[in-house]
């Protein structure tokens, strides 16, 4: 049981893990000169500066007040003003914000649960079951890869208009459902975790094809079904195009669309809300930031899974 | 509508996958086998009917769409009616100046600014490659704080630092005696293709960056032996060995980049003037949709831009598959 638990992403962070350790009995392996050495660090640390300079600079700019926004060095605090920020941001309009994180945490979890079951159950069954028609379900997966979803946007609001979803959240979390890169990764996990023996063994046992899949294909895709979560709830929390047609009265937006209304109001009138939108931008990615750091190994190892194969 | 018959004949195609006795067999009970492939494929239902609703609907209905105009009567007074109009949508499409002077300035951009981004991300791999595994996971992170930071919060961040007078960037330019504006039409592309970098080099750095770990080490131990310089090393094997990678990532910032439409639709509110309402392809579309209501004419748009989309990554898979390893 164990040995199988041990899916494929794992044996690449294995074999990595063995060279690690190779290379700390056998320092003599990389011989780098002392030079090579410094310019490595050298431009790495300059790599590593310029990602993180720009959230330095949110950061700091968030406990300002908006007139020291204007008026102070950008990369250095001045009179620290964060808790007024926090309280304004979040009071503001009857606390439309929080309105806005609720969404979209809603948006993000209904969406991506429903979306992480039937993918699993889909790559599932494509890879442990031969029956015919399977290529070309396998073929419209691959190609829909290639469909640009500008391509999708217009008639999809024409298609939702129709059925009544504009301006509900369904027209975010039902489409959301059918995610054809999750079926993959979904497919190429169950390839790597699942041992066919192991299904024949438990239908011998008298085991119907259902029971078998949510005792044990289920059981044994765990780790691979939090990496579809996942990456699916980022992307989630990230969607802008989808939200910014599909949704129209403010206390449906999502917490991207919210900060984007902010930012544009200032073009349209003369209220000034950057004080607002540098606080709603820290305050809406430190759930990102928070899970992705986490749960780094899941991610991860999506990643490796979907661009080796 | 077309879309539930597009669901009905998937989920038909599903379920005739199963049972369909073989020619001459004719055995008189049911196979198991043949019931466990049905409860296989019953499986990917749910997917494959959700995925012929939201997906492959609309792009029949886009097709739909693009064959038909709406047309004013009379003096332009009274009901506009919707005629069929034939392959008119995309004629005027190509003839669309604003349209394909779009398509130009993405193209170019695309042509400046991903050679760039991969070049960056390719070095930041092999920078990263060349440390021992421990030193190299405490740089991994901080390097991937930029993907996590969700895109519009990328683009809010950057926004401001370009700004003048919020920004950092314009009075530290100014002790240099460099008046730069961010904003001006000959910089909007630098400063456009520095938000796109900063936010994607972490994430095409991660997938070279583990192909290059897959390579087994006893390559280039062999390669020293022969007395290859660290250099020559990094440029005749690793590159070569990760070039599959690098063709991937490239092909999704092809695509993606064709397609830029958030970006330059925040740096709108902070220049109209330079970010037209129809500076990128999408943005053209989406206006003629969205503020013109010529959705046909979007339609005919969308399908246009989805074949350039795809033409260009056939020719970059093309061209790379033929170039000599």
């Amino acid at each position: 049981m164990t040995a199988t638990l041990q899916p494929a992403p794992a044996s690449a962070s294995a074999s990595a893990k063995q060279r690690a350790v190779r290379r700390r009995t056998a320092p003599g392996a990389v011989r780098h000169g002392t030079r090579t050495k410094v310019l490595v660090i050298t431009g790495l640390a300059f790599f590593v500066i310029y990602s993180l300079a720009p959230v330095w600079w949110l950061l700091v700019a968030a406990t300002k007040s908006q007139g020291d926004l204007y008026t102070s060095n950008g990369l250095w605090f001045s009179r620290i003003h964060l808790w007024d920020n926090l309280h304004q941001l979040f009071t503001y309009q009857d606390g439309i914000f929080i309105r806005w994180m609720w969404n979209t945490v809603y948006y993000g979890v209904v969406g991506t649960a429903g979306m992480t079951l039937i993918c699993v159950a889909c790559g599932y069954g494509l890879a442990m079951y031969e029956f015919r028609g399977r290529g070309v379900l396998m073929g419209c997966i691959i190609g829909s890869f290639l469909v640009p979803s500008a391509l999708l946007t217009i008639p999809s609001f024409l298609l939702y208009s129709d059925l009544q979803l504009i301006d509900t959240p369904y027209a975010i979390i039902l489409p959301g459902f059918f995610n054809a890169f999750s079926v993959y990764l979904a497919k190429v996990y169950a390839e790597g975790a699942i041992p066919p023996e192991l299904l024949e063994a438990a239908r011998i046992d008298g085991a119907g094809e259902y029971r078998i899949f949510f005792q044990i294909g289920v059981r044994l895709m765990s780790t691979g079904a939090a990496t579809i979560f996942l990456l699916g709830f980022v992307a989630s929390w990230n969607n802008f195009f989808g939200p910014l047609i599909f949704l129209r009265s403010q206390e449906k937006w999502t917490v991207m669309l919210g900060l984007y209304s902010w930012l544009k109001v200032k073009m349209d009138t003369s209220t000034d809300l950057t004080g607002m939108v540098v606080v709603g931008s820290i305050v809406s990615l430190l759930p990102m930031v928070v899970l992705m750091i986490s749960l780094q190994r899941f991610w991860r190892s999506g990643i490796t899974l979907g661009s080796l194969k | 509508m077309a879309d539930t018959s597009i669901a009905d004949t998937s989920q038909a195609a599903t379920m005739a996958a199963g049972p369909r006795p073989a020619p001459g067999a004719a055995p008189p009970r049911l196979p198991w086998r043949r019931m466990m492939a049905l409860k296989g494929a019953s499986f990917t239902a749910p997917f494959f009917i959700g995925f012929a609703l939201f997906t492959l609907a609309p792009v029949l209905l886009a097709l739909r769409e693009s064959l038909y105009s709406k047309q004013s009567s009379g003096l332009g007074f009274g009901e506009k009616t919707v005629e069929f109009t034939g392959f008119d949508n995309f004629a005027r499409g190509l003839e669309d100046a604003h349209f394909w002077a779009a398509m130009l300035r993405v193209a170019l951009f695309a042509a400046v600014a991903i050679p760039t981004i991969m070049l960056l991300s390719l070095m930041m791999a092999l920078l990263l490659d060349a440390l021992s595994h421990r030193l190299a996971a405490r740089f991994r992170v901080p390097l991937l704080i930029p993907y996590m930071i969700p895109g519009i919060v990328a683009i809010l961040i950057w926004i401001y630092i370009y700004s003048p007078v919020v920004g950092p960037l314009t009075p530290f330019l100014a002790l240099f005696g460099v008046d730069a504006d961010f904003y001006s039409g000959e910089m909007i592309w630098i400063s456009l293709g520095n938000l796109v970098a900063w936010s994607s080099v972490g994430f095409n750095m991660l997938i070279v960056y583990s192909a290059l770990q897959a390579v087994p080490r006893e390559i280039f131990d062999s390669a020293r032996v022969d007395g290859a310089s660290e250099w020559r090393i990094a440029w005749s094997i690793k590159v070569p060995l990760v070039r599959r990678s690098l063709v991937l990532i490239t092909v999704l910032s092809i695509i993606g980049t064709l397609q830029i439409f958030s970006d330059p639709m925040l740096f709108r509110t902070m220049t109209p003037e330079t970010v037209t309402r129809d500076f990128t392809p999408i943005m053209a579309i989406y206006d003629w949709a969205f503020q013109q209501g010529e959705f046909n004419y979007a339609a005919a748009l969308s399908i246009i831009l989805a074949l350039v989309v795809g033409a260009a990554s056939a020719v970059f898979y093309k061209l790379t598959n033929k170039a000599p390893v």
